[in-house]
C-alpha cells in the first residue's frame, strides 16, 4: 500500500506543479485574511454557537441537579458520557496518525491535510476530555485524580485505569497542542507578514514568536518537528489502548477482553479517518482547495478506512469467537444477548455501518465519487458511535447475577449533551478555518519546491 | 558607524541563495544568516550549522518524566501512604507502567519544544530585519542572506561587493 | 421525562418520610421511664439507650427494644424476653419508627374539618359525658379495632357498667372471625390456638401462611426455620402447603399445592377421609401421600387452617389434630386474647342508618376506608349527630367525622398490650408526643367523668389493683424487662367434637381472594415510604398492588403483566392492573387490600387500587363468580428485580435432604471446576478481627425484614416509584428471588420452585471494586472490611460496574434530605447521611462494630462472639444470618463457614468474599412426583 501512496503522492505533486510559492502562500493565507467569509459560514457558525450555548446550559443543569438526569442506573452505571468520551478520543487519533505517522513514513501527500487533521485531533480530544469530568457524581472534585500534596495525605489509586486515563488524555492533549502549534509558527509568521490590519499583525505576530525563517532555525525546527512526530506515534497507540483498559481491566463480561487495545486503536483510526473525510470534503469544496486536497487524498483516506475497517471487523469476529471458544458462560451470554437481546437493533445497525457498507470502498468508482465517500464517512461516524454505546451499555446491563439485570434508556439530557458536544466541535472547527490556515503553507511551498526540483 | 545591523541581499531562487551562502562562508564570513520561506536542505550546513542538541533535550526530558513518574507512584503507594486496595500488592509495578509511559512522552515532548525555542532564541518579537520593508517576502517567495555588522571580516565596501558577486536581485542596509 | 417534576415529587417523598421542625424541641415524657436493664442507666451523649416497650399491630403486642439516642427513638429491635419476638421483629415493627416521625400525622383537633382547640374538644366531651350520665349511654356507641390492652378493656367494662345502653363495636378488616367461629364449632367456645411449630415433623397448612400473618408470625417463623436446618437434632420437618393465594410459607414448603378455595375445601374433606383410613378413588396421589405421612407422625404432626377458610374447615382442622393426637403436643388452646367482640360493624351501620346512633366514638379505626364499600359506612355515618374520630392521621374517617382528635403514637403514650399467647407488656413512651395528641385511655377517662386522670395513672392503677404487694419493684422490673412475668394465658385441655361434612364454598370460574398486603397490611401503613418501597415477595413490586393471578388464568383471559382489567361483582366495579405470579392457584385471583387511599398522606395517596371496593358486606375473604374484563389499557410497575430466571447460573445451590445425605459435599461439584484458582496476590493477614457473614438459605423465608431493618439502621433514603422504575433503589441488602422450573415442563413453570437469596455486600478479600477506584474511596481496613469513604468518593461508578454482585448503590440525585431539621432527629446519628453523587453500600453495620470494639477496649477483654449483631442479623425472624469474627474458630460464623453446605457466590471470579451462603436443603416426600396433579373441580 505504501508504494501506492507514494505514486499517488507524485501525482499530487504533478498537480501542485503550476503553483508558485507566492500563489500558494497568497491563496491559503487569503482564506484567512479575507474580510468577507460568506453567508454559509456565518449560518453554520450561528447554528453551531447556538448548539454550543445549549451544551453549556445543559452542563450547568447537570452540575446543579446531578447525573441522575441521564438514563444511567444500577447496573448500567455508565452510559452516553463514557461512550461519547471513547468516540471523541477515537476521532482525535486520525489527526495524530496523519501528521505524525505519515510524516515518519515520508508520505508527502499528507501535507495538505495534516494541519486541519491536527486541529480536529485537538478539538476532539479536548471535548473527549470533558466527558469523564461531566460523568462524575461530584464533578467539582475531579482534581482528586491528580497527584498533589493533599491535606488528608491521600494519593490517587494508581491501579485504576481511570487514573491512567487521566494521564493519557492530558498528555495526549498537551502533545497534540505542542505539535500543532510548532507546525503553525512559520505560517503564523506568514500571516503576520501578509496581514493588512495592524491588529491582525500584532496578534499573529505575538503567536509567531518572532519567526524569521532563519535557515538554522529551520534546521532545529525540522529536528524538533521530527522528534515530536516520533513521540506522538507511540502516544497515539498508547492513548486508545489505555482508554480500552478502562473496560478490559474490569471483570464485566463484554469488557474483560485482551483484544480490546488493538481493537480500540483500529476503531479510533477508523472513525478518525471517517471524520477527516467528513471535514475535508466540504472544506475543499467550499474554499476551492481542490488543488491541494485532491481526489488522491480522499482515495488514500478511503483505503485507510478499508484497512482499519477490516481490523475492526476482525475485532468483532474475535470477540464472538473467544466468547464461545473460552466456554465462559457469561461471555457467551453477552455475545448472544448483543445479537438477540433488547439492544439487538443497535448491534445490527452497527454491523451494517462498520462492516457491511465500508466494503463498497473496494470499488475504485466509489472511492472516486466524492458524494458517496462523504455519505460513507458519515455512516461510519454513526456506526462507530453506536459501537461505543454497544460496548458500554450491553455489557453492563446483563452481567453476572440475573437478579441484578436492568436496562438503560437515554433521556433527553443524554441526547442534548451529545449533540451539544458535536455543535461545540463544529464551532471550534469553524473558528479554526476562519483564523488559521487550514493547510500548512510552508510545507506546501516545500512541496512545490520539491516538485520543481524533481522534474 | 555601528548604527547598522548588517547588509541584506535578496534572491529569487533558493539555489542562488545557496551559492551565495557557500561563497560567503568560504570567504570566511561567520556571522551570516539566511532567511527562506521554507526549510531549504543543506542551507544551514552551508552556513556552518552542526550538531543536534535538541535530541539531547528530548532525551533528558524523557528520562526525567519516566523516572519521576514511576518514583511518584512508588512513593505514594508504597512509602507515603500504603493502603490495602482489594488485596493487591502495594508495589503493583505492572499497574504503574501506563502512567510512567505517558509521563515519559510528556517530558520528552515538552523539553523538545522548549529546547527548540531556547536554542533558536525565540520568542524574539523585535528584530532589526523586521524594519526592512521587503523582508516580509521572506515568508512568501524571496530568499535573503544577511551579513551582520559584527562579523570580524565585515567592512562595508568589501562585503557589499562580495554580495554583489552572488547576483542578488537587491541589496540593502539593515539599520539597528 | 420531566426532571423538574420528578424532582418535586421526590422532594415530596422526602418530606413524607421525614418529620417537621417541632421535633427539634421535643422533650422526654414527664413521667419516669426506665431504660432496658442491660444498658447503662445514665444517658451518655452519643451512647444509645434501649427501652423495652411493645409494637402493637391489630391489637397484639410484639415486644421491642427501642434504641433511643439523646432522647430520640431511632431504631426498633426485638425484645429477647418477649415470647412474640425473642429478639426479632417483622417489617411493620421496623417501619413503625418512621410512622412515629411521619410529618403527615395529625397535629391538631379538628371540628367539621376546621382546626379547633383542645379546650373546645374537652368541653365537648365533658358535655357528652354529662349527657351519657343522664340517659345511661343511650345512643352512645364506640367503634374500635382489636383490643388486648388489659387497662383499656377494664375501662370499657367500667363504661358498660356505668352506661348500660352503650354499645361497643369492633372492626378489623383482617379479622380472624372464622377461626373463633370454627373453635366454637369444635369446642363450644371460642379459643385461640398456639402452634408448637418446632415440635412438628409434618405440617399441613390449608391456606395458612403462618410465616407472614397473625400475631405470632415472627416467632412461628423462627420455630419453623429451626427445623429447616438439616443439622437440627430432631431432623428436618416436612411441610405441605395447600394454598389459595401464594404466601411465604408455600414458597419455602417442601410441597406447594395451589388450589382454588373450593378445590382446597374438597381436598381438606378428602384428607379427613383418608386420615380415617377410608379409601377415596378420585383422591389425587399427593393427597393420599400426605395422609400417610400424617398418620405416620401421629402426635408430631400439625394441620393448620388459615384465617380465610370457613369455620367448618377450622373445626375440621381441630378435629383432625385431635384425631392425630396432636393437641397438647404440637398444638395448644388458650382463652381468646382478644375478647369475643360484642357487636359487629354491620350492626353499627344498620343502627346508624336507623338514626339509632347519637354519638359515635371511633377509636383508632379507619372504617370509612377499610369497611367494605358495599356496607356504605360513610353514608350511614352522616346520620350520626356527633361523630368523633381519634387517630394518628386525619384519614378518610377523620374527614367524615364531626370531631377529629389526634392520638399519640404507641411510642408516645402509656398503655399495655398482650401478645398472641396472652403475655402482657407495659407500653412506655419513648418521647413526649411530637404533635400533642391524647390516648384512648384518657378519652375513656373523660367519658367516664374523671377528666384529669392521665394514661400513666390509669395503667399503673390497673396493674396496682392486680399486684398490690411491693408494686414499685414490680413496675420497675416489668418496665425494664418489657414483659410481665407469667401473664401468659394457661393452656386449656379441650376435646374437639367431630364435625359434620359441609361445603361452604362453591366452585366458580373465578374466585377473588382478599389478602393482607405484605407492605401496607390493611392500609394502616400506606403512608410509610420504607414499606411502600419494600419489594413485595414474589414480584419485587414497589409502590403498587395488583390483581395477582396464575399463568393459566392469565392465559385464559389473555392478559399479561401490566394489563388493566375491570373486575365486577354484584354491580361493583374495580379497575386494576394484573400481575402474574407463578404458583398462584388457577381459577382465582388475589386482591391485596390497603391501597387506593385518598387521605393517607403524601406518600400513600392514590397508590394502587382499593380492593375494599369489591369486598362483600360481611367482610368475607372470598367472592366467587367474579367477572374479569380486559380493558386494553396498560400500567407500568416499578420493580427492584426484573429477571426471575436464574439463567442456569445456579446462584442458589440447593438439594434435597436425601441428596445431601448421599453427597454431603454437593456444593463443591458446582464450584470445583473453578474453586482453588491460584492467585498472584499476597495474602494480607488480619490478625485482630476478621469479620465475616454467612446466610443460611435453608432458613431464609424471603420476608424482607433484613432489607427494611438495614434501611432504618443506615439512613437509607426513599427514592420513590419513578426512581425505582429506573433501577435506582437504594437498598443495601436485597432479597433476590428466582423461579426454578424447567423450561420444557409446563406444570413446573406454573408451580415453580422459589429460591430466595439475600444479597448484601460480599466484602471480598480481592475486592474488584477497590482496584478500579481512581481516588481510593473504597478500600480495605485492618479488619478486612471493604469500606466506602463517602467524603472521598467522586462518583465515577466504576466500582459498581466492576462489582459482580451489583450490591453498590449510587446517589444519582440528592436523595437524602439534608436540610430538614426533623429528619436529622429521625436519623441514626452514627451513620453518615450521604450526599448526591457518592456511592454507598453495605458496611456490615460498621458503626455497630466500632461501638462494640470501643466497649471491648474499655472492658479490656476481646469481643465475645455474638456481641456485635448487624441490623439484618438482629431482625431476621429465622436467624438465617450469622455474623462474627472468622479468626475465632468457635464463632457461629466460623463454624457455619466450615459447614459442608457453605459456598460462595460466583466463586469462579476468585473475589474471595467474606459473605458466604449455606446451600438450601428441602425435604420433599419422595413418593410425590414433582408435577402435582390437581383435582378437577366438580360440584359436590
Amino acid at each position: 500500500m505504501l508504494e501506492q501512496l507514494t505514486t499517488h503522492a507524485r501525482d499530487a505533486e504533478q498537480k501542485n506543479k503550476r503553483w508558485s510559492y507566492a500563489s500558494i502562500s497568497d491563496h491559503i493565507a487569503d482564506i484567512v485574511l479575507r474580510k468577507n467569509f460568506g453567508w454559509r459560514w456565518w449560518l453554520l457558525l450561528g447554528i453551531s454557537s447556538a448548539g454550543t450555548l445549549i451544551f453549556f446550559g445543559a452542563i450547568a443543569y447537570l452540575f446543579s441537579v446531578g447525573v441522575g438526569i441521564w438514563g444511567i442506573d444500577i447496573p448500567v452505571a455508565w452510559g452516553f458520557a463514557i461512550g461519547n468520551f471513547v468516540w471523541w478520543i477515537g476521532i482525535g487519533h486520525a489527526g495524530t496518525f496523519i501528521s505524525a505517522v505519515l510524516l515518519l513514513l515520508r508520505q508527502r501527500w499528507r501535507t495538505s491535510i495534516n494541519r486541519f487533521a491536527e486541529a480536529m485531533t485537538l478539538f476532539a480530544a479536548s471535548i473527549a476530555g470533558l466527558f469523564p469530568i461531566l460523568h462524575l457524581g461530584r464533578p467539582w472534585f475531579f482534581y482528586w485524580l491528580l497527584p498533589y500534596p493533599d491535606v488528608m495525605n491521600v494519593w490517587p489509586q494508581w491501579r485504576s485505569p481511570l487514573v491512567w486515563d487521566f494521564f493519557a488524555i492530558s498528555t495526549y492533549i498537551t502533545v497534540s497542542l505542542l505539535f500543532w502549534y510548532v507546525g503553525l509558527i512559520p505560517d503564523l509568521a506568514t500571516l503576520r507578514d501578509r496581514a493588512h490590519g495592524t491588529r491582525a499583525q500584532i496578534i499573529y505576530g505575538l503567536f509567531a514568536l518572532g519567526w524569521r525563517g532563519d535557515a538554522i532555525h529551520w534546521a532545529r525546527f525540522e529536528q524538533a518537528y521530527l522528534l515530536l512526530a516520533g513521540l506522538a506515534t507511540p502516544l497515539v497507540v498508547s492513548v486508545h489502548s489505555i482508554v480500552s483498559l478502562d473496560f478490559a481491566i474490569g471483570n464485566t463480561p463484554g469488557y474483560h477482553s485482551t483484544i480490546f487495545p488493538p481493537y480500540f486503536v483500529a476503531g479510533a483510526l477508523f472513525s478518525g479517518f471517517a471524520m477527516v473525510l467528513t471535514l475535508a470534503i466540504p472544506l475543499r469544496h467550499y474554499f476551492h482547495l481542490e488543488q491541494f486536497i485532491t481526489p488522491v487524498h480522499l482515495n488514500n483516506a478511503a483505503k485507510v478506512l478499508l484497512a482499519t475497517g477490516a481490523i475492526v471487523t476482525y475485532g468483532y469476529a474475535s470477540e464472538i469467537f473467544m466468547a464461545f471458544y473460552s466456554d465462559d458462560p457469561y461471555e457467551r451470554y453477552v455475545a448472544i444477548n448483543r445479537a438477540t437481546g433488547p439492544y439487538a437493533p443497535v448491534y445490527w445497525t452497527m454491523l451494517c455501518c462498520n462492516v457491511a457498507l465500508p466494503q463498497l470502498l473496494w470499488f475504485k468508482r466509489v472511492r472516486h465519487s466524492i458524494a458517496t465517500l462523504f455519505a460513507i464517512s458519515l455512516v461510519i461516524n454513526i456506526g462507530m458511535w453506536l459501537e461505543r454505546m454497544m460496548i458500554v451499555i450491553t455489557s453492563l446491563h446483563r452481567d453476572f447475577l440475573p437478579s441484578a439485570w436492568g436496562m438503560f434508556w437515554p433521556t433527553r439530557w443524554d441526547w442534548i449533551i451529545f449533540f451539544g458536544s458535536v455543535a461545540l466541535f463544529v464551532f471550534l472547527f469553524l473558528m479554526f478555518i476562519r483564523l488559521l490556515p487550514a493547510i500548512s503553507i510552508f510545507e506546501m511551498r516545500q512541496l512545490g519546491h520539491a516538485a520543481e526540483s524533481s522534474q | 558607524m555601528n548604527s547598522r545591523y548588517g547588509l541584506l541581499a535578496e534572491f529569487r531562487r533558493p539555489d542562488e541563495l545557496m551559492n551565495a551562502a557557500r561563497a560567503l562562508h568560504a570567504a570566511g564570513y561567520r556571522r551570516v544568516h539566511a532567511y527562506t520561506p521554507y526549510p531549504v536542505e543543506e542551507l544551514a550546513q552551508a552556513l556552518g550549522y552542526r550538531g543536534n542538541r535538541i535530541s539531547v533535550f528530548a532525551f533528558i526530558g524523557g528520562v526525567v518524566g519516566g523516572i519521576g513518574g514511576y518514583f511518584l507512584q512508588w512513593y505514594a503507594a508504597v512509602v507515603d501512604y500504603p493502603i490495602n486496595y482489594g488485596g493487591r500488592p502495594l508495589h503493583s509495578w505492572p499497574a504503574f507502567i501506563p502512567v510512567t509511559f505517558e509521563l515519559t512522552i510528556l517530558g520528552a515532548a515538552l523539553f523538545t519544544v522548549i529546547g527548540m525555542l531556547v536554542l533558536n532564541d525565540l520568542p524574539r518579537l523585535h528584530h532589526p530585519l523586521f524594519s526592512v520593508k521587503e523582508f516580509d517576502l521572506a515568508s512568501r517567495n524571496r530568499f535573503f542572506l544577511c551579513v551582520e555588522n559584527n562579523d570580524p571580516l565585515f567592512d562595508n565596501e568589501g562585503t557589499l561587493t562580495a554580495l554583489e558577486q552572488c547576483k542578488p536581485c537587491a541589496v540593502c542596509q539593515v539599520p539597528l | 421525562m420531566n426532571i423538574s417534576l420528578d424532582r418535586r415529587q421526590f422532594i415530596k417523598l422526602i418530606a413524607a418520610t421525614g418529620a417537621i421542625a417541632q421535633t427539634a424541641c421535643s422533650r422526654p415524657p414527664p413521667e419516669t421511664i426506665l431504660p432496658y436493664v442491660h444498658m447503662p442507666e445514665r444517658m451518655l451523649p452519643g451512647a444509645p439507650e434501649y427501652y423495652a416497650t411493645a409494637f402493637v399491630q391489630h391489637g397484639y403486642a410484639i415486644g421491642v427494644l427501642i434504641e433511643s439516642n439523646m432522647g430520640r427513638p431511632i431504631k426498633i429491635e426485638g425484645n429477647p424476653h418477649h415470647p412474640a419476638s425473642r429478639g426479632a421483629t417483622n417489617t411493620f415493627a421496623q417501619a413503625s419508627i418512621l410512622q412515629l416521625w411521619d410529618p403527615d400525622r395529625s397535629r391538631s383537633v379538628r371540628r367539621d374539618g376546621i382546626v379547633s382547640t383542645w379546650s373546645e374538644w374537652l368541653s365537648a366531651i365533658s358535655s357528652i359525658s354529662v349527657e351519657a350520665q343522664k340517659n345511661r349511654g343511650a345512643g352512645l356507641r364506640i367503634l374500635t379495632g382489636n383490643i388486648t390492652s388489659p387497662t383499656l378493656l377494664a375501662q370499657l367494662q367500667q363504661l358498660k357498667i356505668q352506661f348500660p345502653n352503650l354499645h361497643w363495636h369492633t372492626y378489623e378488616p383482617l379479622h380472624n372471625d372464622n377461626a373463633s367461629a370454627g373453635a366454637t364449632l369444635a369446642f363450644g367456645k371460642p379459643l385461640d390456638v398456639i402452634y408448637r411449630i418446632e415440635r412438628a415433623n409434618v405440617i399441613v397448612t390449608l391456606d395458612a401462611d403462618f410465616l407472614s400473618h397473625g400475631p405470632a408470625a415472627t416467632i412461628y417463623a423462627r420455630e419453623f426455620a429451626a427445623r429447616r436446618r438439616p443439622d437440627h437434632a430432631a431432623g428436618m420437618n416436612r411441610v405441605y402447603a395447600l394454598e389459595c393465594s401464594p404466601g411465604l410459607l408455600g414458597t419455602v414448603a417442601d410441597h406447594r399445592i395451589p388450589l382454588s378455595p373450593a378445590e382446597l375445601e374438597r381436598a381438606a374433606w378428602q384428607l379427613a377421609e383418608l386420615i380415617e383410613g377410608n379409601t377415596i378413588n378420585d383422591a389425587p396421589n399427593w393427597l393420599q401421600q400426605i395422609a400417610l405421612d400424617l398418620n405416620r407422625h401421629r402426635g408430631e404432626s400439625l394441620i393448620i387452617a388459615g384465617p380465610r377458610l370457613p369455620p367448618s374447615l377450622h373445626a375440621l382442622a381441630h378435629s383432625l389434630n385431635e384425631r392425630l393426637n396432636n393437641s397438647q403436643h404440637t398444638i395448644q388452646y388458650i382463652a381468646p386474647v382478644v375478647p369475643p367482640q360484642n357487636a359487629s360493624l354491620q350492626e353499627l351501620v344498620s343502627a346508624m342508618s336507623d338514626g339509632g346512633v347519637d354519638t359515635l366514638f371511633i377509636l383508632n379505626n379507619n372504617a370509612v376506608y377499610q369497611a367494605p364499600a358495599a356496607l356504605e359506612f360513610s353514608a350511614a355515618l352522616k346520620h350520626v349527630r356527633c361523630s368523633i374520630h381519634a387517630g394518628f392521621y386525619v384519614d378518610e374517617t377523620a374527614r367524615q367525622c364531626q370531631w377529629h382528635v389526634p392520638l399519640a403514637h404507641t411510642y408516645e403514650q402509656w398503655s399495655d398490650a398482650r401478645a398472641y399467647d396472652g403475655t402482657a407488656t407495659i407500653v412506655q413512651p419513648l418521647i413526649a408526643p411530637l404533635y400533642g395528641g391524647t390516648s384512648p385511655h384518657e378519652i375513656l377517662n373523660r367519658l367516664l367523668g374523671n377528666e384529669s386522670r392521665s394514661a400513666y395513672d390509669t395503667v399503673r392503677a390497673y396493674w396496682r389493683s392486680l399486684r398490690s404487694e411491693n408494686f414499685d419493684a414490680f413496675w420497675q422490673s416489668v418496665l425494664q424487662r418489657g414483659v410481665i412475668a407469667d401473664s401468659a394465658f394457661p393452656s386449656q385441655t379441650v376435646v374437639a367434637r367431630p364435625v359434620e361434612k359441609s361445603r361452604a364454598l362453591n366452585d366458580a370460574s373465578l374466585t377473588a381472594i382478599f389478602a393482607a398486603d405484605p407492605a401496607v397490611d390493611d392500609g394502616e401503613y400506606s403512608n410509610n415510604g420504607w414499606l411502600q418501597e419494600l419489594p413485595r415477595p414474589l414480584s419485587a413490586m414497589t409502590w403498587d398492588n395488583a390483581a395477582l393471578m396464575s399463568v393459566a388464568t392469565a392465559r385464559r383471559y389473555n392478559v399479561n403483566n401490566g394489563d388493566i382489567v375491570e373486575l365486577q361483582h354484584n354491580g361493583r366495579r374495580l379497575q386494576t392492573p394484573v400481575w402474574i405470579v407463578p404458583g398462584h392457584a388457577d381459577r382465582a385471583i388475589t386482591l391485596p387490600l390497603g391501597y387506593g387511599r385518598w387521605a393517607a398522606g403524601n406518600s400513600g395517596n392514590g397508590v394502587g387500587f382499593n380492593a375494599y371496593a369489591l369486598r362483600p358486606v360481611d367482610s368475607s375473604w372470598f367472592i366467587d363468580g367474579i367477572q374479569l374484563r380486559k380493558l386494553g389499557t396498560r400500567y407500568s410497575f416499578a420493580l427492584t428485580q426484573t429477571q426471575t430466571d436464574s439463567a442456569d447460573r445456579k446462584p442458589v445451590l440447593h438439594a434435597t435432604l436425601t441428596e445431601l445425605r448421599a453427597q454431603p459435599e454437593f456444593v463443591r461439584i458446582d464450584t470445583e471446576k473453578n474453586s482453588g484458582a491460584g492467585s498472584l496476590y499476597p495474602e494480607y493477614s488480619y490478625d485482630n478481627y476478621k469479620w465475616g457473614m454467612t446466610i443460611d438459605l435453608s432458613a431464609c423465608i424471603g420476608c424482607n425484614a433484613c432489607t427494611i431493618a438495614c434501611q432504618a439502621e443506615n439512613n437509607i433514603p426513599v427514592v420513590g416509584k419513578n426512581e425505582v422504575a429506573r433501577g435506582r433503589h437504594m437498598h443495601w441488602i436485597r432479597v433476590d428471588h428466582y423461579f426454578e422450573g424447567s423450561k420444557e415442563d409446563e406444570s413446573a413453570q406454573k408451580n415453580p420452585t422459589v429460591l430466595y437469596q439475600p444479597v448484601p455486600c460480599m466484602h471480598c478479600e480481592r475486592a474488584p471494586c477497590e482496584e478500579v477506584c481512581p481516588v481510593g474511596a473504597t478500600m480495605h481496613d485492618s479488619e478486612g472490611l471493604n469500606v466506602q469513604v463517602y467524603n472521598r468518593c467522586v462518583g465515577t461508578r466504576f466500582c459498581s460496574n466492576n462489582c459482580p454482585y451489583k450490591v453498590r448503590r449510587f446517589n444519582f440525585l440528592q436523595y437524602a434530605d439534608r436540610e430538614r431539621e426533623s429528619l436529622k432527629a429521625q436519623r441514626n446519628p452514627e451513620v453518615t447521611v450521604r450526599q448526591r453523587g457518592v456511592m454507598e453500600k453495605c458496611t456490615y453495620c460498621l458503626q455497630r462494630i466500632t461501638r462494640g470494639r470501643i466497649e471491648a477496649e474499655k472492658r479490656g477483654t476481646p469481643l465475645r462472639d455474638g456481641e456485635i449483631v448487624t441490623a439484618c442479623q438482629a431482625v431476621c425472624p429465622t436467624q438465617a444470618i450469622a455474623f462474627g469474627n472468622l479468626n475465632d474458630g468457635d464463632s457461629a460464623v466460623a463454624r457455619a463457614q466450615h459447614s459442608s453446605r457453605n459456598y460462595t457466590l460466583l466463586e469462579e471470579l476468585n473475589t474471595k468474599p467474606r459473605t458466604t451462603y449455606l446451600a438450601k436443603i428441602s425435604n420433599p416426600n419422595a413418593s410425590i412426583s414433582a408435577q402435582l396433579s390437581k383435582p378437577e373441580p366438580r360440584d359436590a
